[in-house]
């Protein structure tokens, strides 16, 4: 006898509820009951006034369902989509997989002393700061130097890679919605979803897509969770750009590709660097995360670490990918400024 | 002076609000700023404006804030669209203009200079000043030759290299005003270009505007609220209050006979005797001239006159123009017009 069975006498529904005949398999709080040997038919009061969930219901009632049949609904409707899902995106995604295994590849490739001079000359190139580069160096032949190297450079090809990704899918994106403002209506909560997801509960129908042996997987992972503040930003520095300027871009007759182009995108820069800036940061972040589908780099130390309860392993693995982010922080924010110097009105 | 007509405004409105066409009616009834917002919640930005503005001749157009000098200096390069009404640039009825003909006008026969400069930060001033050139599409050798000379006109050589943020605020407006030169339009929008300026760089600037202008016979709408300024510069001068134009013409007529209480308040207190010239005073000629103390310029400032009598009113000065003797000038009218006509007793502008 469940609790609420009297309820649905009462409301005359015995019959739409069928027999009390409980087949099916059963649920965890009978397995228990089952196991310490007691009945589920216990004297009831108001006391142990049981919460009428689904569960609760199903006890007195066939025709509800229980909350197992709802999460399995659930599974069911990803599996009956998920062929002709794959159809479409397995393809489109596919370039993904290969850049990613391709530059990890070739920066593995790559002779240590030829990468690193590149990074630095690259490092210089875009920040101008010195002390930037010597940050580079330094932390780079630390890395080394602990044979952290290898573990390194796969995490830093990924967010290179991500990044870059996020930024070419991204500013595009921000623009459209800085110029239509139904499409920052709709974009909006789409961005806030991707943001505030906990990163675990991403991979989840990434994996039923897509084979956990795949780069595409934490590929798409890392650019879904980072891209969300290059488009932020993209929109709203847009958004901010001086009107008066923009008034004057007007009434000089320029074209919305001139506009765009030689005033808007330029004044909204320092803007869009501080969402790189973010998106860099977010990346490394994710791909620490995304080792548990396969990811390479210094996440899955950190994955040993925790699994194997190699401490040290994983405390300096840590420590690493705090170095690399102070760094990757450092030289987009040397950037950030960089730009920023040319333009203080 | 009969010099044609460049730009026209006819029967101009301009309705802000959710459905400005359904409250035209009302407007062009008569219905006042204030009642229209009351009753039916559309702000009346402009109310049947008809200006002519001719060729090679300042217009100034003055108000106070918020009388709606912005809002008309825009729609004569469709910056706003008007509610109802024409705008004639060289006849062509600027509303007819496809986009792409509009944004040719933009870029080939107006200029606009703004109150807040709005050069583009993050170009030099060689690049802001070559602007109009650079949309056109003109190599950038071609444009920084132009903006090199302008530059150079408006005293800012040397400083091509610099960024706006580099200059002070009077340096920039001249960065805007040779931006606006360089596009060598015909006509020249100026919106409260020298408001945001200290007095004495003001008075420069306005000095280098006259000096352009004597050269360059621009047709220049230049927009203020300082009515020194206005009187300098305008050959014609309209005087804008709620949208509505209340007075427009010649500015030493305005001074003299003002059509308004709300004018005579406004000019009461303006130095009359540096403003107001002979010409606007002095009697036309009859006959022989009797005697005279001396002779004074057409176009000479009543102060002028002032210093030269040594304050003796009994004078009569012999009036000259381009060698010509026109008129006589007497030293009591010259004194009577010192006083404005007697301001309305409740001041208008509180
Ligand atoms: N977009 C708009 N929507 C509603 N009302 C407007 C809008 N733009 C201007 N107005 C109204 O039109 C009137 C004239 O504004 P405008 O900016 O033209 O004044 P102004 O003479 O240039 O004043 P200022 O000297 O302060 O610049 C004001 O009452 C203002 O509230
Ligand atoms: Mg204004």
């Amino acid at each position: 006898m469940a609790f609420y069975d009297s309820l649905f006498d009462s409301l005359g529904l015995r019959e739409w509820c069928g027999a009390g005949d409980k087949g099916g398999p059963m649920t965890m709080a009978e397995l228990l009951a089952k196991s310490k040997g007691t009945t589920a038919t216990e004297e009831t009061s108001a006391l142990t006034l049981p919460f009428p969930s689904l569960d609760n219901l199903h006890a007195a009632c066939e025709a509800i369902p229980r909350t197992r049949d709802m999460t399995s609904g659930v599974e069911n409707f990803f599996l009956s989509i998920k062929s002709s899902l794959q159809f479409v995106l397995d393809p489109l995604t596919q370039p993904l997989s290969w850049l990613l295994d391709g530059s990890i590849w070739l920066f593995i490739a790559m002779p240590w002393w030829l990468l690193i001079g590149i990074t630095l000359v690259a490092v210089y190139w875009i920040t101008r700061s010195r002390a930037s580069t010597i940050l580079v160096a330094v932390t780079w032949l630390f890395l080394a130097f602990i044979d952290h190297y290898d573990y390194a450079v796969q995490t830093m090809a990924i967010i290179f890679i991500c990044t870059g990704l996020s930024v070419l899918f991204g500013v595009p994106i921000g623009i459209a919605m800085s110029k239509n403002d139904r499409l920052q209506k709709a974009v909006i909560p789409v961005l806030d979803m991707l943001q505030t997801l906990p990163s675990f509960v991403y991979l989840i129908p990434l994996i039923f897509l897509f084979s956990v042996t795949e780069s595409k997987l934490y590929g798409i992972a890392i650019i879904l969770y980072a891209i969300v503040p290059v488009i932020r930003l993209t929109d709203l520095g847009i958004r901010l750009v001086d009107q008066d300027i923009i008034e004057a871009a007007n009434a000089f007759g320029m074209t919305a590709r001139q506009k765009l182009l030689s005033v808007e995108l330029p004044l909204a820069l320092p803007n869009i660097m501080a969402g790189v800036n973010q998106t860099i940061m977010m990346s490394l972040a994710m791909v620490v995360i995304a080792s548990l589908v396969s990811a390479p780099g210094l996440g899955v130390l950190v994955l040993r670490g925790i699994n194997n309860l190699e401490l040290g392993v994983g405390l300096v693995s840590g420590f690493c990918i705090v170095i690399l982010a102070i760094l990757l922080d450092r030289v987009s924010k040397a950037t950030l400024a960089r730009v920023d110097v040319s333009q203080d009105s | 002076m009969t010099a044609n007509v460049k730009v026209s405004i006819k029967n101009l409105y301009k309705i802000f609000g959710p459905a400005p066409e359904s409250v035209l009616e009302h407007a062009k009834n008569g219905v006042d700023k204030a009642s229209l917002l009351d009753q039916h919640g559309h702000v009346l930005g402009l109310k049947d404006i008809n200006i002519d503005m001719k060729d090679g001749e300042i217009t100034v157009i003055m108000g106070l804030s918020g009388s709606g000098k912005s809002t008309l200096i825009r729609h004569f390069n469709r910056l706003i669209e008007p509610t109802d009404g024409q705008i004639l640039i060289d006849g062509v009825d600027v509303m007819t203009l496809s986009a792409d003909d509009l944004r040719k006008m933009r870029q080939a026969d107006m200029s606009m200079v703004f109150q807040k400069f709005a050069l583009l930060p993050h170009k030099t001033v060689l690049e802001n000043a070559g602007t109009a050139l650079r949309v056109r599409g003109f190599k950038a050798e071609e444009a920084d030759v132009e903006a090199r000379k302008w530059l150079d006109r408006v005293g800012l050589a040397g400083f091509e290299d610099h960024y706006p943020h580099q200059l002070s605020g009077g340096m920039q407006q001249r960065v805007g005003i040779a931006r606006a030169l360089t596009s060598n339009s015909a006509v020249m929008l100026m919106d409260e270009a020298f408001s945001a300026l200290d007095p004495l760089i003001r008075t420069d600037m306005q000095d280098l505007l006259l000096e352009l202008q004597k050269e360059l016979h621009k047709t220049i709408i230049f927009i203020s609220h300082d009515l020194d300024e206005a009187l300098k510069l305008a050959d014609h001068l309209v005087i804008l209050k709620d949208g509505e134009v209340i007075q427009q013409g010649e500015p030493q007529n305005i001074l003299l006979n003002p059509s308004d209480p709300y004018i005579e308040d406004f000019v009461s207190d303006i130095n009359r005797s540096r403003v107001l010239r002979v010409r606007s005073v002095m009697q036309p000629l009859k006959e022989a001239a009797s005697s005279t103390a001396g002779n004074v310029d057409y176009n000479d400032t009543l102060e002028d006159v002032i210093s030269h009598s040594d304050g003796d009113t009994t004078k009569v000065y012999l009036v000259m123009h381009e060698g010509e003797p026109v008129g006589t000038l007497c030293m009591k009218d010259l004194v009577r017009a010192l006083v404005p006509r007697v301001p309305s007793e409740e001041s208008i502008r509180s």
